[in-house]
C-alpha cells in the first residue's frame, strides 16, 4: 500500500475543492476562530441533555457516555449515491434470497457455489429455522451495510450487518444537531432528508405482519434487553418515533401460540416484534435456557406464524465474516447479475499457500475474528506492534478458520474538527436499508470517523466519533 | 394499543418520586429553620429528629449517625443513597423510571428530568452548607416545578397523564399529612404552650413548608392561628397542597381512568373512602378526636389507594 495519500473526500490532489463540498468549503472559510470549537461544545451539551448516550460496559452502573460528534458533515453527491444505493439494493435482495434458500432447499450448497461445511457447521446457522416461511419471505428487514471508499469511484463493502444493526438513532440525531448548530449551511445546500426513516420503518414492519393478520393496523413492539443495554437509547427512540410499544421480556408472554403484552386492561396480542435481543436470548425454551431477557415460547409462536420477528432468527448466517467472501457469488447465483459493489479481497487461511503468504505479510494486513464485532478481536497490521503480529500469527496457526484476513484499505478521509483545527481523518459509512414489501434506503447513513490521527478503527467502542452524512439532491 | 402495566406503574412512581424529592426539600427546610429559630430551647437536634420522624426516615438515620445536627441530617435527607427517600434517591429513581418509560413521556419531560439528575449528581455534598443548603433546597423545588410544568404543558390527556397525576397527588397528600404531623411530634412534650408565641411560630413554619404562608392571609385575613392553619392544610379545597384538594384530585384522575377504560375498579372505592375522610368532617371534630390519629388514618387510607390502583391496572 506504501506511502500513497488516501483519497480525500473534500479536496482533489491539486488542492481544489471537489464539487459536492463547494458550499461546505465556503462556509468553513467564513467561520471565525473558535466557532467550530464552540459548536463542538454546544453539540456535546445537546447530546447529553437529550440523553443520547451509550452505556459503558464494565464500568460502574449508570456510567453513560456521549459518542463524540464531529460538526463537519460528510457529503455525498447525488450521482454517487445513486450508484451506491443500487448496489446496496442488489446486495440485500440477494442476501434475503440466500437466507430463504439456506433454510429451505439449499440449492446453492447443492450447486457447490458455497461450501456446505461453512454453513451447516456455522454457529450462526439456526437449524430451528429450517422450512419456516417468514411473512413475505423476508429474513433480514433492517440492515446496515458498512461501506468504505478508497477512490473517486471505488467503494467497498466491508460488512453486511443483518442481525441487529445499531446506530440509526445517531444518524437521525446527528442531523437534528447539525440543523440546530449550522442552519446557514443547510440553506446553501440541497440535502436529502433522513427524517423519513422512522415512518419507513413503521411501514416496513406493518408490511411484514403475519400472513393471517386481518386487523386495521398491526400491534408493533420493540423488544429491548432494558435500560442497561448500551443501545437502550436507540430502542426507546425508535419505538417512540414510530409509535410502537417498547417492551422488555417480562412485558410479553405466550399463550396458545400467540404473543401478548401485559397491559393495564389485560393481555393484548402483539403482531410484529422488532427485537433488539440476540437470537440466543430470544426464547429460553428454544435457545439459551438461562436467558432472562427473552420470552418463553416466543419461537413457537413465530413458527406457528402468529407473530413476525424482525429480523428473523438465523439471519446471522448471511453476515458471517466467512460467508461474506461469497457474497459476489451469491448475487450471481440468485439474481444472475454481477455485483455492483465490490467486496474487499479476503484471504482464506485454511488454504495452506494463502496462509503461508498471510503469515509472512501480516504486518501489512488486517486480521478479524470471524465472529468478532465492535472492533474487538481484530488487528490492524500497519499500526500494531511486533508482539501483536506474533500473537496473531500464533492465533491464525492454531485456528485458521476463525480468522479472515484482508489487505489494509486506504479508507478515504474527511475534514474533521480536531481541537480547534481542521484535519483529515479516516471515515466509513453505514447506510440503513429497510426490506419489507419494498426496499427502502435512507439517503445518507451514519458516517463514523476515527478521531485518532492515522487510525483506521472507527468503532465507537474504540474511540471513534460520528458525523452527519449529507446526500445532495440534484 | 393499551399501555403496559409496567409503564403505568413507572409513570405513577415517576411523578411520586419527583413530588417526594420536592417535599423532602420542604421538610428539611422547615426542620432547618426551626432549628435556627429555637436554639434557646435546647439545641437543634430535637426539631430535626421530629422532622425525620414525620418523614419516617428516623430509624435509618439512627442506624448510621449518633448526632442529629444540621450537617448529618441534611446529608442524610439530601445525599444519602441508603436513604430511599433522600433527594438523591428520589431523583435517581425518577430518572431511571423516566428512562424506562421514555416512549410514554414527552421530550420536554424527559429533558427536564434528565437535566435535573445530571445537575444534581454533579453536586459535592461537602460544599452544601448553611446558605448554600437553602439555595439547594430551593433548586430542588424549582426543578420539581419545571418537571410538572413540562408535564402539564406537553403530555396527552390520556391514561398515562392520569397515572402520572394520581402518583403526584397521592404523594403530595401523604407529604402534607406528614408535614402537619411534624407539629404533633414537635409539640407533644410541651402541650402546655399551646397558643403561645413558640406554638404559633412553629405553626407558621408548617405553613411555610407548604409554601402557604402568604396564601393563608388571602384566605383568612387574620393572624396565624393553629385552628386556621390546620383547616387550611386539611380542609380548604382551594389550597393546592391541602388534603382535601389532593384527595379530590386523585378521585378525579381515577374517574378519568374509569372513563378511558370503560369500567370502575377497586381503586375507585379506595379513593372515595379517602375523600370522604376530609369531606365529611370539620376542624373541631378533628382536633377533638386528635389530629395525630386523624392524620395517621388518612395516610393509611392513602396507601390503600396505591395498593388498589396497582391491582386494578396490573402494575408490575
Amino acid at each position: 500500500m506504501g506511502e500513497k495519500t488516501p483519497f480525500d473526500e473534500m479536496y482533489n490532489p491539486d488542492g481544489s475543492v471537489r464539487e459536492p463540498y463547494r458550499a461546505l468549503a465556503g462556509w468553513l472559510a467564513e467561520q471565525p476562530d473558535k466557532a467550530l470549537a464552540l459548536m463542538q461544545t454546544d453539540a456535546e451539551a445537546i447530546f447529553r441533555k437529550l440523553g443520547i448516550t451509550f452505556a459503558v460496559y464494565g464500568s460502574e452502573e449508570g456510567t453513560e457516555k456521549v459518542i463524540p460528534f464531529d460538526v463537519i458533515p460528510r457529503i455525498i453527491a447525488a450521482n454517487e449515491w445513486r450508484r451506491l444505493s443500487k448496489g446496496i439494493e442488489q446486495r440485500v435482495k440477494a442476501l434475503n434470497a440466500f437466507l430463504y434458500d439456506i433454510y429451505h432447499r439449499q440449492e446453492i450448497l447443492k450447486a457447490g457455489r458455497v461450501p456446505e461445511k461453512l454453513i451447516l457447521n456455522n454457529e450462526a446457522f439456526c437449524p430451528q429455522m429450517m422450512g419456516l416461511d417468514p411473512a413475505k419471505g423476508v429474513y433480514a428487514h433492517i440492515i446496515g451495510v458498512d461501506i468504505v471508499r478508497v477512490g473517486p469511484d471505488d467503494f467497498y463493502v466491508l460488512e453486511d450487518n443483518l442481525r441487529t444493526p445499531s446506530g440509526v438513532s445517531y444518524m437521525l440525531e446527528d442531523r437534528e444537531a447539525m440543523m440546530i448548530l449550522a442552519p446557514d449551511l443547510f440553506h446553501r445546500s440541497k440535502v436529502a432528508p433522513v427524517e423519513t426513516y422512522p415512518e419507513n420503518l413503521r411501514r416496513t414492519l406493518e408490511s411484514v405482519a403475519p400472513d393471517g393478520f386481518k386487523g386495521s393496523s398491526p400491534n408493533i413492539a420493540v423488544l429491548t434487553p432494558g435500560i442497561y443495554n448500551s443501545a437502550y437509547f436507540e430502542h426507546s427512540f425508535l419505538a417512540d418515533q414510530m409509535g410502537a410499544q417498547l417492551c422488555e421480556g417480562p412485558d410479553l408472554f405466550v399463550d396458545g401460540g400467540k404473543v401478548y403484552m401485559r397491559t393495564t386492561t389485560g393481555p393484548e396480542q402483539v403482531d410484529v416484534i422488532y427485537r433488539r435481543i440476540d437470537d440466543d436470548y430470544l426464547d429460553p425454551l428454544t435457545f439459551r435456557p438461562d436467558s432472562m431477557l427473552g420470552v418463553p415460547g416466543l419461537f413457537d409462536a413465530y413458527r406457528a406464524g402468529n407473530v413476525t420477528l424482525v429480523n428473523a432468527p438465523g439471519t446471522g448466517i448471511a453476515d458471517d465474516k466467512a460467508v461474506y467472501t461469497y457474497v459476489p457469488d451469491i448475487i450471481e447465483f440468485y439474481l444472475g447479475e454481477k455485483a455492483l459493489l465490490q467486496n474487499v479481497p479476503t484471504y482464506n487461511c485454511t488454504d495452506e499457500d494463502q496462509r503461508a503468504w498471510v503469515l509472512e505479510n501480516i504486518a501489512d494486513l488486517v486480521v478479524k475474528e470471524v465472529h468478532g464485532s465492535g472492533g474487538y478481536g481484530m488487528m490492524v497490521g500497519p499500526t500494531a506492534t511486533k508482539a501483536m503480529h506474533a500473537e496473531f500469527r500464533k492465533k491464525i496457526e492454531a485456528r485458521p478458520d476463525n480468522y479472515i484476513v484482508q489487505p489494509t484499505l486506504d479508507l478515504s478521509t474527511c475534514p474533521t474538527h480536531i481541537s480547534g483545527d481542521v484535519a483529515p481523518r479516516h471515515v466509513d459509512l453505514r447506510p440503513y436499508v429497510l426490506v419489507g414489501d419494498e426496499v427502502r434506503i435512507t439517503p445518507g447513513g451514519l458516517t463514523r470517523v476515527a478521531l485518532k490521527k492515522g487510525s483506521l478503527v472507527v468503532n465507537s467502542s474504540q474511540g471513534g466519533g460520528t458525523k452527519d452524512t449529507w446526500v445532495l439532491e440534484d | 394499543m393499551r399501555m403496559l402495566g409496567r409503564t403505568a406503574a413507572n409513570l405513577f412512581w415517576l411523578s411520586r418520586y419527583v413530588e417526594r424529592a420536592e417535599n423532602m426539600a420542604r421538610l428539611l427546610e422547615v426542620g432547618y429553620r426551626m432549628s435556627l429559630t429555637s436554639r434557646r430551647e435546647g439545641g437543634a437536634s430535637e426539631h430535626l429528629v421530629s422532622m425525620m420522624q414525620a418523614a419516617e426516615v428516623d430509624e435509618g438515620f439512627d442506624a448510621k449517625h449518633e448526632v442529629a445536627d444540621v450537617d448529618t441530617v441534611a446529608h442524610y435527607m439530601m445525599f444519602d443513597p441508603d436513604n430511599p427517600s433522600s433527594v438523591f434517591s428520589c431523583l435517581m429513581a425518577a430518572r431511571t423510571n423516566a428512562r424506562s418509560v421514555r416512549t410514554a413521556i414527552t421530550t420536554d419531560m424527559w429533558e427536564s428530568m434528565n437535566g435535573a439528575w445530571l445537575e444534581f449528581s454533579q453536586i459535592k455534598p461537602r460544599d452544601v452548607r448553611g446558605a448554600k443548603l437553602l439555595g439547594l433546597l430551593q433548586w430542588v423545588k424549582q426543578r420539581s416545578h419545571e418537571f410538572r410544568g413540562a408535564l402539564l404543558g406537553t403530555i396527552l390527556r390520556d391514561d398515562g397523564f392520569n397515572f402520572l397525576q394520581a402518583g403526584n397527588f397521592v404523594e403530595r397528600a401523604d407529604n402534607t399529612a406528614r408535614i402537619l404531623d411534624m407539629k404533633y411530634y414537635v409539640l407533644l412534650p410541651r402541650a402546655t404552650q399551646v397558643g403561645g408565641d413558640l406554638d404559633i411560630q412553629q405553626w407558621t413554619l408548617i405553613l411555610r413548608a407548604a409554601s402557604a404562608h402568604r396564601a393563608y392571609r388571602h384566605v383568612y385575613h387574620d393572624r396565624y392561628k393553629s385552628h386556621n392553619i390546620a383547616d387550611f392544610l386539611i380542609l380548604r379545597p382551594e389550597m393546592p397542597r391541602s388534603l382535601v384538594y389532593c384527595a379530590n384530585y386523585v378521585q378525579q384522575n381515577l374517574d378519568n381512568l374509569a372513563r378511558i377504560y370503560g369500567r370502575r375498579e377497586e381503586c375507585h372505592d379506595a379513593a372515595a373512602r379517602l375523600l370522604s375522610m376530609v369531606e365529611e368532617t370539620n376542624m373541631d371534630v378533628i382536633f377533638n378526636d386528635g389530629l395525630h390519629e386523624f392524620l395517621n388514618e388518612f395516610i393509611a387510607r392513602n396507601n390503600r389507594v396505591t395498593d388498589a390502583l396497582s391491582t386494578s391496572y396490573n402494575f408490575y
